[in-house]
């Protein structure tokens, strides 16, 4: 389950609605992750781009991992601004005991942070501002480049 | 021809080039001042795989990807 939604995420609708598909499928635990948009650095919010190709693939792999397990991963992203004090993203997991669902989400949200193609832009007056201070490249990064 | 997409904040638009291996595409955008700053960082997908030789062959047709770091969440 990947769910992209234009602006802000309606966070309560979407942990409800996951609950309430797979709560008779015998998962023991539920482990859901939110990100909100802080208040800092002035900014009025964050505005988000996304490459959809890719994401689905990376995603489709990490649900084939979970599978594995005998869990599934979902997750729903914003694209475009989403305001301060606004949810942008919302990771999940169910699995059939606590442990194997703390440590996938763990892992699931650290590589979505480095690999997910998502790009990040600060809100200021208006204005979307690239966040290149808080973006990391991906693996791998640089192969074009040529040493002259 | 091959199609150069730039993805996320390069504020380029897609152009096409003759190339036969990702060797061609990195010497043609390294005259490209407009690109040549990000090629440092961007990771580099082929028909939306993310790939990681130079020595990949390309054929007419193909998509060439460059994603620049990212930040989601």
């Amino acid at each position: 389950m990947l769910e992209l939604h234009e602006n802000a995420l309606n966070v309560p609708d979407i942990l409800s609605r996951w609950y309430q598909k797979e709560r008779s499928n015998n998962y023991g635990a539920y482990l859901s992750f939110v990100g909100t948009v802080r208040h800092e650095n002035g900014i009025e919010g964050l505005s988000f781009d996304l490459y959809e190709p890719i994401l689905k693939r990376w995603f489709e792999a990490w649900q084939q991992r979970a599978k594995a397990e005998g869990a599934v991963v979902k997750m729903a992203h914003s694209m475009g601004d989403v305001m301060v004090h606004e949810s942008s993203y919302v990771a999940a997991v169910f699995s059939p005991k606590r442990r194997v669902a703390l440590e996938l989400i763990d892992a699931f949200v650290e590589d979505f942070k480095a690999t997910a193609p998502i790009w990040k832009y600060d809100l200021k007056d208006g204005v979307r501002i690239y966040a290149k201070d808080r973006s990391a490249p991906i693996a791998g990064s640089g192969l074009l480049e040529t040493r002259q | 021809m091959v199609r150069i997409e730039f993805l996320g904040p390069i504020a380029k638009e897609s152009l096409e080039m003759e190339a036969t291996t990702l060797h061609d595409v990195a010497h043609k955008l390294s005259d490209d001042s407009e690109v040549k700053e990000w090629l440092s960082t961007c990771a580099v997908a082929v028909n939306d795989t993310l790939v990681s030789s130079l020595d990949t062959p390309l054929k007419s047709g193909d998509k060439v990807s460059l994603l620049p770091p990212v930040c989601g969440g």
